[in-house]
C-alpha cells in the first residue's frame, strides 16, 4: 500500500434482494487529496458509500483506514468514531431542531453535565462564519432553505476531526457562489490531509476541484484516473459505456413519418423543481429527452402530467387545456406517465398483476362502471401474451415479477386506457437487454400508431435508435433541442449534455 | 402446470382464512369438551334456543362493526376506535325522536324509519367528522377518531339528558329480538343483509379495488388518477352508518338507549375481528369474510368466557393478549427475528456437524 | 434571512403562547363570572393543583412519548389499575404502604417496558400496543376486584392528608376563623417530575436525543442516535410516571375502583397537544403540557363550580378544545410545508 493512503476499499460486494448492487469494488483515498467518484443512476455511489459509513451491512470485502487497519462500521456512529464524516445526499437534519443542535447533535458541549446551549450557539456561530454564513442558530433548521441546511449538513460533517469526509451530491441544490464557499472549504481541508470523496454530477464542479475520478458502472469499477488524463468527453463515455469513435447505427424502423399536428404543447410551463421550458410533441413522433441524472428530465415530465402541480404556462393535450396539478384530468385527456421509480410511483406491490393492469382503466371509467370479469381477464391475457409477461398466472401478485415484467405489467396499464401520448421516464432501467430491445420497439410501434411518446432513458444509443427530435436538459433546465440526422448521433448528443466541447 | 399452479393458489386461499377458521375451531372445541351439548338447539316459545344461536346473534352488531373497520383500516392503515361511541350517539338520536325527549314512552311519538334513517344519519355525520380529520386534515386516524371515542359518550348523555330512555313498543323490539313467528332473531338476518349489501358494493363496484389500491400505494394511485383523500373519507363515513346500524340494533334489544353501555370496548372486538381474519393492521389487501369468521370467533370467545365465569369487565384482558400476539406475529420486524435466529440455529447445527 | 428565521421561530411557539394567554383568559373570566362563589381565592387555585397533581405526571410522560412521535393511551386504565393494586394491597394482602407504593412503581416499570417492546423493537403501531395495554389494565383492575376498595391503611391516609399550609392568602370563614390555604404533598411530588423532567427534556443529551427521533428517524439515524433505544426509554419512562401519577391519584381518592381515571388517557393526550406537542413528533415541551392541563382543570372547574351543568360537558368540552388544537397543529403544519416548497 501506498504510504500516504488513508482509505482503502477492496473487493466490496453488496447484494439487494434481486439485484447486484456492487460486485468487486475497489476505491482508493490517498490524504489530501479530492477523489471525484462518478457513475450514473444505479452504478453504485450511493451504495458504495453507504457501505462505507455504515448504513448498510457489506457482503464481502474489507475497508483499511489509516491508523486502525481493517474496520468494519456497523453503524453511522462507528464510522464517525473512525474519523468517516459524511453529508448525504438528502440532507440529513433533524428539521424540529435547532441549527446549532443539529451541528452538534450526540456530542453537544456540556457543563457540569448538562447541555450548555451558550457555548453550542457560540461554537456553531463561529463555525458558520468560517463558511461564511450568518444565521441565527437558535433557529429551526426547517426554517431555512435547502441550500443553507446543506451547508449547515456540511458544518456538522466539517466540525468533527475527520479524516475522511465523504460529500454525496451537496452541491445540487447550492447556487454559484455557495458551491465556491463550498469549494474553499475543500481546500482548506485538503491543505490539512483530509481525504475528500467528492460525489456529484456536475461535470464542471469536477474538473474544478478533484485531483482524481473513479467510474463505477452497473455496480461494477470502470477505473480510476488521475483527472488530467480523463477529458470530459471521454469520462462521459465511460459513464455512459459507449465508445465515442463507436457511432451507433440507427436503425429505422418506422413505417411512418410524425404527422404535423401537435398532440401535447407545454408553453412556458415551470414548476417548483423545475425552469421555464416549451416543448411539444407531435402525433406518431418520439421525442427524447437526454440529460444526467438530476438535470431535471423527469421533473419536466412531471410538470407536463401534472405530477408536480405548474405555477405558470399551459399544457395542451389533443387541443384540450389541461389543468395543471390534477392527474385524472391529464388521463381524461388522453396522457399516459410511466414514471421513474417503478416502486415508489409505479407498482401496487400487494395487487395482482391483474388489478395493477387495469386500475387506470378502471379509474378513467369511474368506480361504478366494474370491467366485467371476463372483459378483465381478456384484456390481461391479451396484454400478457401481447408484452409476452413473465408471471405465474394473472392472479400473482405483481411484487413477485422481476423489474422488467413489473414495467411491461405498469405499460400495459397505460396501453389499456388507449392513451394519444405517452410519457415513458427510464422505461428500460434495470431490465434485461432483451426486454429493454422488446420496449424501444413497443415505442416506435406506439408512434406507428400515431401515438406521441415523450422517452427518456440513461442510454442514450436507446434514445437515438427511436426518437427523432431531442430535448437536452442540464441543471435543472432545458437547455435546447437537437433533431435532424447529422446531430442524432452519440458524440454530438454527449456533447451538447456535456456543455459544449471543453 | 396448471394444476400445480391451482393447488399453490389453493395454498395461498387457504391459508388466509386459515388462521381465523383455526381459531374459531379451537374455541369451539373448547366449548365441545367443556360442555358436550354445547351444539344443542331446540325450539322453546317458538323461537331458536341454544349456545350456538346466542352466540350467532349476539356477534350481529360485532359483525356490522367488523365489516366498516376492515374498510378503515384497509384504506387508512389505522383504525376507528370511536365505532362503540358512535353507536351510543345513534340510539340516543333513534330513542330521542321516538320518544320525543320523554325518559319512557309506551308508544311513539315520531314514526319510526324516520327516527331510525335519522339515528344512522347522525352516525353518517360522526364518521364524516372522522373521515375529514384523517383524509382532509391528515392527523392519524386513531387520534382524530379518539376525541368521538371519548366525547361521543358524553353528547350521547346530553342527548338523554343523562337518563336511559325507554321505548316501550313492541315494533321497536323487533329489531334486536325476534319478528313475530320467525324463530330465528333478527340481528342475524340484519347482519347478513349488511354483509351481503357491503360485499356487493365492494365487489361489484370498483370501490374495493380503489381501497386496496389507495391502502397499499397512495403515490402509484395518485398517478393513474384516484383521489385518495375521497376514498379515505368514503371508509370512515362507511364506517360511521355500519356503527349507527349496529347502534340500533343494540338499542332495540334493551329497548332503551344506555349511553353508558352500549357498545362499551366493542371497538377493541372490531379491531380483534380484522386482525384475526387475517387482514393487516397495516392496510391494503382486506377480505371482509375474514373479519366477520373473526368477528363470530371473538363472539365464541366472549361466550365461552362469560360461561366459565369471567365477568365482562374483565374479558378485555385475554382480549389484550391476543391482541398482542397476533400483531406481533405479522409484525415483519418479528419474522426477521425468527429467520436470524433460524439461521443462528442452523449455522451451530452446520458447526456441530463439522465437528462431529 | 435572519429576520424570516426571528419570525418563524415565533410561530413555532405559537401554540404554547396561545395556551398560555388561554389559561389566564379563562381563569380570569371564572373570577369574573363566579366573583360571588369565591372563584377568585387562592385556594380554588390551589385545589386546581391539587385535583391535577397525578394529571401533571402523567402528561409529562406523554410528552416524552409523543415528541418521539409515538402515543400511550394506556395511562388511564393504569392509573386505575395502580390505585386498584395499592389498595388491594394494602386493605386485602396486609403489605404495608411503603412496598405497596414500591411494587406499584416496579409494575409501572414493567408495563413500559412492555409497551417499548412491542412498539420499539417489534415496531408494532402504538396506538395497537398502547390499546391493547388500556384493555389490559382495566381488565386486571376487574380481575383484582370488582368492587371498590378503601384504603384505610394508617400510615397512606396520613401521607395523603399531610397538609402544606401557606401562611399567607388566607381568609377568614364563617366563623370568623383564618384557614390558611394549604396544598397536599401530591402536588409538590408532581412539580418536582416536573421540573425534573423539563431538565432532563431541556438540559441532557439523553433527551434531546427524544427531540431528534420524533423529528427524523433517518437523520437520527444517520446521526448515529440508537432510534429504537431511544423509543424504548421513552415508554418505559411513560410507564414509571404512570405508576407515580397512579400513586398520585391514589393519595386523592384513598381507593380503587374499576371505573377510575376513565378518560384520563385523552386528558393527558388532551394536555400534551394543547400545550403545543406537534402529534407528528419532534415539538414538545412539559411546560406548555403544566399550561394544558391547567387548561383542563380550569374547564373542569368553570363547568362543575356553580354545580348545575352535566359533568359530561367536561369530556365534550375537553374533546372540542383537542379538536380545535391538533386542527390548529394540522393547519399551521400545511402551512409551513408549503412556505418551504415555495
Amino acid at each position: 500500500m501506498e504510504e500516504n493512503v488513508v482509505l482503502h476499499m477492496e473487493g466490496i460486494y453488496k447484494t439487494f434482494p434481486g439485484v447486484k448492487a456492487l460486485q468487486n469494488v475497489a476505491f482508493t483515498l490517498r490524504e489530501g487529496e479530492i477523489h471525484a467518484l462518478m457513475g450514473e443512476n444505479g452504478a453504485g455511489k450511493s451504495t458504495l458509500i453507504k457501505v462505507l459509513t455504515g448504513v448498510y451491512e457489506l457482503d464481502g470485502g474489507s475497508i483499511y483506514l489509516k491508523g486502525h487497519g481493517e474496520i468494519v462500521n456497523k453503524s453511522p456512529q462507528d464510522a464517525q468514531d473512525n474519523g468517516i464524516s459524511t453529508v448525504y445526499q438528502e440532507v440529513c437534519l433533524c428539521p424540529n431542531l435547532s441549527v446549532s443542535e443539529n451541528i452538534f447533535m450526540g456530542r453537544e458541549p456540556r457543563k457540569g453535565g448538562f447541555v450548555d446551549w451558550k457555548k453550542m450557539h457560540e461554537d456553531s456561530r463561529k463555525l458558520l462564519s468560517s463558511l461564511d454564513i450568518d444565521i441565527d442558530v437558535t433557529a429551526a433548521v426547517e426554517n431555512y432553505s435547502i441550500a443553507i441546511q446543506q451547508m449547515i449538513a456540511i458544518a456538522r460533517a466539517v466540525s468533527t476531526e475527520c479524516k475522511v469526509l465523504i460529500l454525496d451530491e451537496p452541491t445540487s441544490s447550492l447556487d454559484d457562489s455557495e458551491v465556491e464557499k463550498l469549494f474553499s472549504v475543500m481546500t482548506n481541508l485538503k491543505s490539512k490531509g483530509v481525504g475528500i470523496i467528492f460525489v456529484t454530477h456536475f461535470l464542471e464542479q469536477v474538473y474544478q476541484v478533484c485531483d482524481r475520478i473513479t467510474v463505477l458502472r452497473n455496480g461494477q469499477l470502470v477505473g480510476e484516473y488521475p483527472i488530467k488524463d480523463l477529458p470530459r468527453v471521454e469520462l462521459v463515455s465511460k459513464m455512459l459505456g459507449k465508445d465515442l469513435d463507436d457511432l451507433a447505427e440507427i436503425k429505422n424502423m418506422r413505417t411512418t413519418k410524425p404527422s404535423e399536428k401537435v398532440i401535447i404543447d407545454a408553453d412556458s410551463v415551470k414548476s417548483a423543481k423545475i425552469k421555464e421550458f416549451n416543448i411539444n410533441v407531435h402525433k406518431g413522433e418520439v421525442v427524447g429527452l437526454a440529460g444526467l441524472l438530476g438535470s431535471g428530465r423527469s421533473e419536466l415530465v412531471r410538470a407536463i402530467y401534472g405530477a408536480d402541480k405548474a405555477n405558470a404556462g399551459t399544457v395542451t393535450c389533443a387541443d384540450k387545456k389541461v389543468r395543471s396539478g390534477n392527474e385524472l384530468e391529464s388521463m381524461k385527456a388522453g396522457m399516459a406517465y410511466l414514471p421513474e421509480d417503478r416502486k415508489k410511483d409505479g407498482i401496487i406491490p400487494d395487487l395482482s398483476v391483474r388489478e395493477n393492469m387495469l386500475i387506470a382503466l378502471q379509474v378513467k371509467n369511474g368506480m361504478f362502471k366494474l370491467i366485467n370479469k371476463k372483459n378483465q381477464e381478456e384484456f390481461v391475457d391479451e396484454y400478457i401474451k401481447i408484452l409476452q409477461i413473465k408471471t405465474a398466472s394473472r392472479e400473482t401478485p405483481i411484487k413477485s415479477l422481476s423489474g422488467g415484467n413489473q414495467q411491461k405489467v405498469i405499460l400495459a396499464r397505460w396501453l389499456l386506457t388507449n392513451p394519444e401520448f405517452i410519457i415513458l421516464d427510464e422505461p428500460t432501467r434495470g431490465i434485461d437487454i432483451g426486454t429493454k430491445t422488446e420496449i424501444q420497439k413497443l415505442i416506435l410501434r406506439f408512434a406507428d400508431e400515431g401515438k406521441g411518446v415523450i422517452f427518456i432513458s440513461s442510454e442514450i444509443e436507446e434514445m437515438l435508435r427511436t426518437c427523432s427530435r431531442m430535448g437536452i436538459m442540464r441543471d435543472g433546465k432545458k437547455v435546447g433541442e437537437l433533431s435532424g440526422e447529422e446531430n442524432l448521433n452519440v458524440s454530438s448528443v454527449m456533447k451538447a449534455i456535456a456543455g459544449g466541447e471543453k | 402446470m396448471n394444476g400445480d399452479l391451482k393447488s399453490r393458489l389453493g395454498k395461498i386461499v387457504h391459508y388466509k382464512l386459515f388462521l381465523p377458521l383455526f381459531c374459531l375451531f379451537l374455541v369451539l372445541m373448547v366449548n365441545v369438551i367443556t360442555t358436550p351439548d354445547f351444539f344443542h338447539v331446540e325450539i322453546r316459545n317458538g323461537v331458536l334456543y341454544g349456545r350456538p344461536v346466542d352466540i350467532i346473534n349476539r356477534a350481529s352488531e360485532l359483525v356490522i362493526l367488523a365489516v366498516g373497520m376492515t374498510l378503515v383500516v384497509a384504506a387508512s392503515a389505522g383504525t376507528d376506535i370511536s365505532v362503540g361511541a358512535v353507536m351510543a350517539v345513534t340510539a340516543a338520536v333513534t330513542t330521542f325522536f321516538l320518544s320525543g325527549g320523554e325518559i319512557s314512552v309506551n308508544e311513539y311519538q315520531f314514526p319510526l324509519f324516520p327516527a331510525i334513517l335519522l339515528g344512522i344519519g347522525a352516525g353518517a355525520l360522526c364518521g364524516a367528522w372522522n373521515g375529514f380529520l384523517v383524509a382532509k386534515m391528515r392527523i392519524q386516524p386513531m387520534v382524530a377518531t379518539l376525541i368521538l371515542y371519548t366525547a361521543g359518550r358524553g353528547i350521547a348523555q346530553l342527548i338523554t339528558k343523562g337518563q336511559i330512555t325507554y321505548i316501550r313498543v313492541d315494533s321497536y323490539q323487533y329489531i334486536g329480538n325476534f319478528l313475530p313467528g320467525v324463530p330465528i332473531p333478527t340481528p342475524v338476518f340484519i347482519s347478513i343483509a349488511v354483509v351481503i349489501l357491503v360485499q356487493l358494493f365492494v365487489k361489484k363496484t370498483a370501490f374495493g379495488l380503489f381501497v386496496e389500491s389507495v391502502g397499499v400505494n397512495k403515490e402509484a394511485s395518485k398517478h393513474v388518477g384516484l383521489k385518495s383523500v375521497m376514498i379515505i373519507f368514503a371508509t370512515y363515513v362507511f364506517c360511521g352508518v355500519l356503527s349507527g346500524i349496529a347502534g340500533i340494533v343494540a338499542s332495540s334489544r334493551i329497548y332503551s338507549a344506555d349511553a353508558n353501555n352500549i357498545g362499551l370496548n366493542l371497538e377493541l372486538d372490531a379491531i380483534l375481528a380484522v386482525a384475526l381474519g387475517g387482514n393487516s393492521l397495516g392496510g391494503g389487501r382486506f377480505s371482509i369474510l375474514g373479519s366477520i369468521i373473526g368477528a363470530y370467533t371473538i363472539q365464541a370467545l366472549t361466550t365461552t368466557l362469560y360461561a366459565i365465569g369471567v365477568s365482562a369487565d374483565q374479558i378485555p384482558v385475554y382480549k389484550a393478549i391476543v391482541v398482542v400476539i397476533i400483531v406481533s406475529l405479522q409484525s415483519p420486524e418479528f419474522q426477521r427475528y425468527v429467520r436470524k435466529f433460524r439461521k443462528k440455529l442452523e449455522a451451530k447445527k452446520a458447526i456441530g456437524e463439522v465437528t462431529a | 434571512m435572519n429576520l424570516l428565521g426571528k419570525k418563524k421561530l415565533n410561530q413555532n411557539s405559537f401554540l404554547l403562547i396561545v395556551t398560555i394567554i388561554l389559561f389566564f383568559a379563562m381563569y380570569i373570566f371564572g373570577c369574573i363570572v363566579f366573583r360571588d362563589l369565591n372563584f377568585g381565592r387562592f385556594q380554588v387555585f390551589l385545589n386546581l393543583m391539587i385535583n391535577n397533581a397525578a394529571l401533571i405526571v402523567i402528561a409529562c410522560g406523554m410528552t416524552i412519548v409523543m415528541i418521539t412521535g409515538g402515543i400511550d393511551i394506556s395511562v388511564g386504565s393504569f392509573v386505575a389499575l395502580s390505585c386498584m393494586m395499592l389498595a388491594n394491597m394494602m386493605e386485602n394482602q396486609g403489605v404495608g404502604a411503603v412496598q405497596a407504593v414500591l411494587i406499584v412503581l416496579v409494575t409501572g416499570v414493567v408495563f413500559g417496558i412492555v409497551q417499548g417492546f412491542l412498539v420499539a423493537y417489534l415496531n408494532i403501531q402504538p396506538f395497537i400496543v398502547t390499546l391493547a395495554g388500556m384493555f389490559f389494565a382495566r381488565g386486571m383492575t376487574a380481575i383484582i376486584s370488582r368492587d371498590m376498595i378503601a384504603i384505610k391503611n394508617e400510615l397512606f391516609t396520613s401521607w395523603a392528608q399531610f397538609r402544606i399550609r401557606f401562611p399567607f392568602g388566607g381568609y377568614v370563614n364563617r366563623r370568623g376563623k383564618v384557614i390558611d390555604p394549604y396544598i397536599y404533598p401530591t402536588v409538590v411530588i408532581a412539580l418536582v417530575i416536573l421540573v425534573i423532567t423539563f431538565i432532563i427534556l431541556r438540559y441532557s443529551r439523553f433527551g434531546r436525543r427524544f427531540y431528534a427521533v420524533g423529528g427524523s428517524e433517518q437523520s437520527s439515524l444517520l446521526m448515529g442516535i440508537n432510534i429504537r433505544r431511544t423509543r424504548f426509554i421513552a415508554y418505559v419512562i411513560s410507564g414509571f410516571y404512570c405508576a407515580i401519577g397512579g400513586i398520585l391519584f391514589c393519595l386523592n381518592t384513598c381507593s380503587g375502583f374499576v371505573e377510575q381515571a376513565k378518560g384520563f388517557e385523552m386528558d393527558a393526550i388532551a394536555s400534551a397537544v394543547i400545550g403545543g406537542t406537534l402529534l407528528t413528533g419532534g415539538v414538545g415541551n412539559v411546560i406548555g403540557s403544566f399550561f394544558g392541563v391547567l387548561i383542563k382543570g380550569t374547564i373542569e372547574t368553570l363547568i362543575n363550580f356553580p354545580g348545575v351543568l352535566s359533568s359530561w360537558w367536561v369530556r365534550i368540552a375537553i374533546a372540542a378544545l383537542l379538536a380545535f388544537f391538533i386542527i390548529l397543529q394540522s393547519v399551521l403544519g400545511s402551512k409551513k410545508e408549503k412556505g418551504a416548497r415555495a
